[in-house]
């Protein structure tokens, strides 16, 4: 399936997230289904959370309880494969990355998307954060219905409608 | 007749990374490039890099080209530079034939690396010449040099990395990607690219291709059909789509063609990309100090190309009385970083290419 259309299967995408009491802090999210010659999330974490090794066609692990959410992967990733999430009661929160514009603004609501590109709901923009190190990729820290955890991926603007 | 030391015909990554290492070691370099300006494709890319940290591995593309260039430049008293200058012919007797600004000079090189990249394939198909149907490549010039937009609705062809990561640059440019259609039964390039495609509403389509280009003065309509197993078109399934642009990227091919006019064995390795020189394993050609580095001698990514370009300075450099002060280290390293990069799935056909130009212990 992944490899006909570009949508991780429901049952790929569970791989990839820890239990659910460990989101109660944030957690990385990684999305790398494929050994490919890549090892920017590794040697980019300052925590040591994610292992590839020394062959870099590997796919990184994620060493759960080393990661403190800190979000300096998900702008690192060149195959913007990486988010955070958490949970927070009734909302799921993440943070992406995000190359388009216009730039989301704090305190607008976005549609949320999942990852065949549809609609599933509103996203809050809760935060948008841009310093050097991100190299002009985005880390937008959004919030949406705590059912949409396993399904948004990203965010579209509603403005052009 | 200009006499120089090494010469490097190509400013792209591999060019440049062999002139860094040649002229750590003290040769003389001069490198001729046929664009205005060094960095080769490196130039068009806005999208972070893969690969590792000494690749630079999430690095956009054209501050790759920068720091590349910056990396020659530091050796400002053993480099020279020609841009906007073509060679357009090699003899066996390492002269070559430079065409720059309306005058054509020869140049004999005691050494000569080909670093000239690849040129893309097309497709054939009815009316593939309307105004409107582009390359991958016109469209990143177009689009990330020169800030021109190549349509407003576009079909991509092809699901190669290229296909898909220039897919993402075009929405990102605001072009409608209308559909990215794919004949193979998979996607060609990395998952996560179109993963990141796919989430903003593209369709990817494989096992389908294009048909036919309409329109009367440009394109106006494109018409695709879908392929059943064995790649033959399941006639009822052909659909229109409306789009004022396409693109086509279905690969590269080496740009061979000053080595097979310089009489080097040659060979067609399919896996490779098509004509690629015969190689030994220090990338020298059949011809004597002639050596290749980067997509030249096979298709592969352009962290593939920096290294093989470092390792091959070192070599040139060498044979040329100039020992690089660390070499036995370094070239070990290099030789170390090439298979790791290769070791993995999308390596694969790089190692059968490789194995059927050098003999199998090369590929491992």
């Amino acid at each position: 399936m992944l490899d006909k259309t570009g949508i991780a299967s429901a049952e790929q995408v569970l791989t990839r997230f820890p239990k659910k009491d460990l989101l109660a802090k944030a957690k990385a999210i990684i999305e790398c289904y494929q050994d490919i010659p890549c090892n920017p999330c590794q040697t980019s974490c300052p925590f040591n959370a994610i292992y590839i090794g020394d062959d870099i066609n590997q796919q990184p692990k994620l060493l759960v309880e080393k990661c403190t959410g800190c979000g300096i992967c998900v702008t690192s990733c060149p195959g913007l494969a990486i988010m955070l999430a958490k949970t927070e009661r009734e909302k799921a929160v993440f943070k992406i990355p995000y190359e388009f514009l216009p730039a989301p603004k704090v305190g607008e609501n976005w549609h949320a998307i999942n990852r065949s590109g549809e609609i599933i709901g509103e996203a809050l923009i809760e935060m948008v954060q841009s310093i050097p190190r991100q190299d002009k990729t985005l880390l937008v820290t959004v919030s949406t219905k705590i059912e949409h955890l396993y399904d948004f991926i990203t965010i579209r603007s509603q403005a052009h409608e | 007749m200009i006499e120089k030391d090494l010469i490097i015909i190509g400013g792209g990554p591999a060019g440049l990374c062999a002139a860094k290492t040649a002229m750590e070691a003290n040769a003389k370099v001069l490198i001729i490039e046929r664009s205005q300006k060094l960095g080769g494709q490196l130039v068009k890319q806005t999208h972070k890099f893969f690969g590792s940290e000494k690749t630079y591995a999430k690095t956009r593309g054209f501050d790759i080209a920068k720091r590349l260039i910056d990396d020659v430049t530091n050796y400002s008293n053993l480099l020279e530079i020609m841009t906007d200058a073509t060679v357009v012919a090699l003899y066996p007797n390492h002269e070559l034939t430079v065409y720059q600004y309306g005058v054509y000079s020869k140049y004999k090189a005691k050494a000569i690396i080909v670093a000239t990249g690849a040129s893309e394939k097309f497709l054939a198909f009815e009316n593939n010449d309307l105004p409107g149907i582009y390359g991958a490549g016109a469209v990143q010039t177009l689009m990330n040099l020169y800030g021109v937009l190549p349509g407003q609705s576009i079909v991509m062809v092809g699901s190669g990395n290229i296909g898909l990561i220039v897919s993402y640059q075009l929405m990102q440019a605001g072009v409608n990607v209308k559909a990215l259609v794919e004949a193979a039964p998979k996607i060609g390039g990395y998952l996560v690219h179109a993963s990141k495609l796919r989430r903003l509403g593209v369709p990817i389509l494989t096992s389908t291709t294009i048909k036919k280009a309409i329109g009367n003065e440009t394109l106006e309509q494109v018409e695709i059909v879908s392929l059943n197993e064995k790649w033959e078109l399941i006639s009822g399934t052909e659909k229109l789509i409306d789009v004022d642009a396409l693109c086509i990227s279905v690969g590269l091919s080496p740009l061979h063609q000053l080595l097979s006019m310089a009489k080097v064995e040659m060979k067609f390795v399919n896996e490779l990309g098509g004509m690629v020189p015969v190689i030994t394993e220090e990338h020298e050609t059949s011809t004597k100090n002639l050596f290749v580095c980067g997509d030249v001698v096979g298709i592969e990514e352009a962290s593939s190309a920096m290294v093989e370009g470092y390792l091959v300075g070192l070599t040139a450099a060498k044979r040329l009385g100039f020992l690089h002060p660390n070499y036995d280290q370094i070239k070990q390293n290099y030789h170390d970083q090439l298979t790791n990069l290769r070791s993995g799935p999308f390596g694969l056909k790089t190692r059968i290419g490789l194995a059927k130009l050098q003999g199998e212990d090369y590929a491992r």
